[in-house]
């Protein structure tokens, strides 16, 4: 940072003074693009050419690699998953949050639902596993309480810890996430246009249909692709669920990092973690763009 | 509105609401549930479960370390981002967008990803520099830095930052007094939403932890899981309740007041896509 | 300095409008009362101003018009059928917003278009039909553009004309240019005006600017508290205002305090007449017009009740706005500017009071706002 007790009268009125002396200030930002770039950039580096590298230099061995059995299977799960949690978590969200719209903006439940979305939004992994344990794992109070009324509904077999489980699981925060990202949409939608739309003759579903429904459309889809990238990088609930196998990528990619198993092979982790990045990085451009359209509209 | 449609949409709220209220409250319920049962069938519900979490030293271990995580992980995402912004804000206008945008990117990058990434750098600073939990704040700035950012730039946006700089540098303050004894004074609630959304993080972290071979909170909680069911839920519950009253606080008092919906200034940033909670 | 669009009498209806009558409205929420038994009738091709301060009911009844709220009592009919019941889409109303009411995804024209695609006109047709409105509120090449690509001004033309499209029974216009600039609005009240007149559709306008109002209203109704105080012309509104919150809510008023007494107010020496000769006697205030303030200038050694120092002098166009400080008691006075001049500010001045009949109001009702 620029040394005190000269005031930086030249730097404040010449913004643009281009390269005629070394701009001093760019200094003061230093120490966080060093740091993000020593922890965020290059570990994302590294997986990048780590998924092209080998023992004697570049190769395509470890996405080669990518093209066995059980690794699309992990990929084909993993998308399923994050598809059924994302389509879930969109719709019932949608309505939560359109619940909560239509209410009081400064009403107690409108607060109280928003701040525990924005709890729930981040409840996941070990302690959200168990609480599903908890309620609906083989001695799981849901399960015990339908087990005396007759229902046994782990008859064939115990999905919890499988992908129908995971899925379950999953939406328990994907719902609040959906409500954070939806609601201020939902504000943006003015009453006049509504009331417009009656005036003009439309009904309920004419206002849906042309008004509400296009206006609403970019948000809803961006808010469940959101919704997919986040189910799809999700790791420890799987982890916490799921005690063994190659289920889902992520999972996969933690078998064959840690050497616990005995099978480290971190060259395939680092071309998994690619193909990661790169569905994650296409879904998130995607969403980036619906972004922009929504904002213009429902400001 | 019509009186029929006022009454369909308040049937349809109380429906949403209930069913809503059902689903994300009863696995809550069910925890506190398990961690009370007793020893078998038939037996009567029993604190147990709680009493024996000081029984595990490892457990205890744990608390105390992701305690500290969380402590050094928000000092450090302060000193490193406010400062950053600020300046930013005062002298670099055009790397405003650049920061934003590197602020974001942990959301767009799996946790599990940049673990993949990170444990080579990790193992080069165990070995090299000195092998603790600690250094697992490193990975948790960064892992903070989406929240924290939106939190810290509702909060600067809400006062006018280069007037009072100006006015405290014409009076002949420091840098340093600039920064934390006029700015950061101004935006104590969005200092307050950082730091409780990183603690909340931290505290709830597995993913980092447990591939690099650390043994935090919720790691611990995991292995105990494999032993002891019932305490493992305790703890849990525990840690829940905790995160819970953190952001409660947030949402009370932590609210940004001028020109920014209360959605965005403190909640987490919707799109925790990247966060090693999950 | 208003430019008032003269009305070529109230019918001159190309398309013919229709009588709207708003019986005995009453409506009340949370404990308020909105409206309180409101009475009007709109004769066909007739613009009624609604005036009034905010709360005072007017956009109230402007709903209730619409369908958009249900009245609590009272009927409201138009062309001779009894809409109360009836849900906004049945109605045939055109409304206009105040603002924010284009749909953003929709071009100028398609939003134009809209409500003929509620009625099930063919595309062709459609565009045909919206090319025309555009035109007719002057904007035939903007029928593509998005809202976010229009000025404030432009939008509120775009929505007269989707307004207007469906050729409704009733026009219906809520503040529609409180949210536009000064200059914006006074041109696009006349445009407002001049289409109205062309299409000749019964017209409800709801301003809370009283310049507004008496522009291009036939008739204004000012309303207070629920209810409207007084209906009629704008001119009669003005110069003969029938209670002390219509003369004080339209256009400048000095409060002078004076004494009732016999049929006339005592004010400050000059005795002036009561529009109410019948009122009681005892202290009051007299409503006096700027206009009814004359101005002398008796030199430096000039004294009585109605002497005092010209403080500042407001240049408006052909008149002038001179504020006298009396000592106790600030008065306007209006004269035309080639008068005016002749007192700069310092001037020691002696007022005369005009005897027309004023109104006078008791200290109570001070506390309407103006």
């Amino acid at each position: 940072m620029i040394a005190t007790g000269n005031p930086d009268v030249k730097t404040a009125r010449r913004p643009r003074e281009g390269g005629r002396r070394f701009p001093l200030h760019w200094i003061g930002a230093f120490p966080f693009l060093l740091y993000v770039g020593l922890f965020l950039l290059l570990p994302t580096v590294i997986v990048i050419v780590g998924a092209f590298a080998g023992k004697d230099g570049p190769t395509l061995s470890n996405i080669t690699e990518l093209n066995q059995e059980f690794v699309l299977n992990a990929f084909v799960a993993s998308l399923l998953v994050s598809t059924a949690s994302a389509v879930v978590g969109a719709v019932a969200g949608a309505l939560l949050a359109y619940a909560v719209a239509t209410g009081n903006p400064r009403g107690v439940l409108r607060r109280v639902v928003t701040s525990a979305c924005g709890v729930l939004a981040q409840f996941g992994g070990v302690t959200l596993a168990f609480a599903f344990i908890a309620t609906i794992g083989s001695v799981g109070f849901v399960t015990l309480w339908l087990q005396d009324r007759g229902l046994n509904i782990y008859a064939h077999g115990v999905w919890l810890t499988e992908l129908p489980g995971l899925v379950l699981v999953y939406t328990y925060f994907q719902i609040p996430l959906m409500v954070l990202v939806f609601l201020p949409a939902l504000d943006g939608i003015r009453p006049q246009w509504r009331e417009a739309t009656e005036s003009l003759g439309g009904g309920t579903w004419h206002y849906w249909r042309y008004v509400a429904g296009p206006l609403l459309a970019p948000a809803f889809l961006g808010a469940t692709l959101l919704l997919f990238a986040n189910a799809f990088s999700a790791y420890a609930t799987a982890a916490a669920l799921i005690s063994q196998g190659n289920p889902i990528v992520p999972i996969a990619i933690s078998n064959f990092l840690t050497s616990e198993t005995g099978r480290a092979n971190p060259g395939l982790a680092q071309a998994l973690a690619l193909g990661m990045v790169v569905i994650v990085a296409i879904v998130m451009t995607t969403y980036a763009l619906l972004q922009r359209r929504t904002s213009r509209w429902l400001r | 509105m019509t009186r029929a449609r006022r009454l369909r949409l308040r049937v349809f709220r109380t429906i949403v609401l209930v069913l809503g209220g059902a689903f994300f409250l009863v696995p809550i319920g069910a925890m506190f549930e398990f961690s009370t049962r007793g020893n078998h069938v038939g037996a009567p519900r029993t604190l147990d479960a709680w009493t024996t979490i000081v029984t595990y030293p490892d457990l205890l271990g744990a608390i105390r370390d992701s305690l500290g995580l969380a402590a050094i992980t928000s000092v450090a995402m302060v000193v490193l981002l406010l400062p950053t912004m600020i300046w930013v804000r005062l002298r670099l206008p055009r790397l405003k967008r650049t920061i934003e945008f590197l602020c974001l990117l942990p959301l767009t990058i799996p946790a599990i990803v940049l673990v993949v990434g990170l444990s080579p750098v990790y193992r080069w600073m165990a070995i090299n520099l000195v092998d603790t939990i600690f250094l697992l704040s490193f990975a948790y700035v960064i892992l903070v830095l989406p929240f924290a950012y939106r939190a810290l730039d509702a909060g600067l946006s809400a006062i006018d930052v280069k007037t009072l700089s100006e006015a405290a540098r014409s009076l002949g303050a420091g840098w340093g007094t600039v920064m934390f004894r006029v700015i950061a004074p101004n935006m104590s609630s969005a200092l307050l939403n950082a730091c409780l959304l990183s603690v909340a993080l931290v505290l709830g972290e597995f993913t980092f932890a447990n591939l690099l071979s650390y043994l935090n909170l919720q790691v611990e909680i995991f292995q105990l899981g494999l032993a002891n069911a019932g305490t493992s839920i305790a703890v849990s519950v525990a840690s829940l309740m905790f995160a819970f009253i953190l952001l409660v606080i947030l949402a009370f008092f932590g609210r940004v007041r001028a020109r920014v919906a209360p959605e965005r200034a403190g909640l987490p940033f919707p799109g925790a896509a990247g966060g090693g909670l999950r | 300095m208003t430019t008032a669009v003269a009305a070529a009498g109230v019918g001159t209806a190309t398309r013919g409008g229709v009588e709207v009558r708003l019986e005995n409205l009453q409506r009340r929420y949370a404990g308020v009362t909105a409206l309180d038994g409101l009475n009007l009738t709109m004769a066909p091709g007739e613009l009624v101003a609604l005036l009034g301060p905010s709360g005072c009911g007017k956009t109230t009844a402007l709903r209730l018009v619409a369908g958009l709220e249900q009245a609590d009592g009272g009927r409201v009919v138009v062309g001779g059928e009894d809409v109360t019941g009836q849900p906004t889409s049945k109605r045939d109303v055109g409304m206009v917003f105040q603002a924010y009411s284009l749909f953003p995804h929709m071009t100028a024209w398609q939003n134009v278009a809209f409500g003929l695609q509620m009625r099930k006109v063919d595309a062709g047709q459609r565009r045909r039909r919206a090319g025309e409105m555009l035109e007719l509120v002057g904007l035939s090449g903007y029928a593509d553009r998005f809202a976010h690509q229009l000025s404030g001004g432009q939008q509120q033309r775009v929505a007269l004309a989707r307004a207007l499209a469906i050729q409704p029974k009733v026009l219906l216009l809520d503040e529609p240019l409180s949210a536009l600039d000064a200059k914006v609005r006074a041109r696009l009240r006349d445009e407002i005006r001049r289409v109205q007149l062309e299409i000749g559709i019964t017209t409800l306008f709801v301003t809370h600017d009283q310049e507004e109002a008496l522009a291009i209203a036939d008739r204004v109704g000012v309303m207070h508290s629920g209810r409207i105080e007084q209906l009629g012309p704008p001119t009669v509104i003005y110069s003969r205002p029938a209670t002390p919150f219509v003369a004080e809510f339209v256009g400048l008023t000095n409060r002078l305090p004076g004494v009732v007494q016999r049929g006339s107010v005592e004010v400050r020496g000059a005795s002036i007449p009561l529009v109410q000769p019948a009122a009681a006697d005892g202290p009051a205030v007299a409503l006096v017009r700027p206009e009814a303030v004359t101005i002398a200038s008796d030199g430096e050694a000039a004294t009585g009740p109605l002497v005092g120092t010209v403080i500042a002098t407001a240049f408006l166009g052909a008149t002038s706005r001179v504020t006298v400080d009396l000592g106790d008691v600030t008065v306007l006075a209006q004269l035309p500017t080639s008068e005016a001049t002749a007192y700069p500010a310092g001037t020691r001045v002696r007022l005369a009071l005009r005897p027309d009949p004023v109104l006078i109001a008791r200290d109570e009702a001070k506390a309407e706002s103006a």
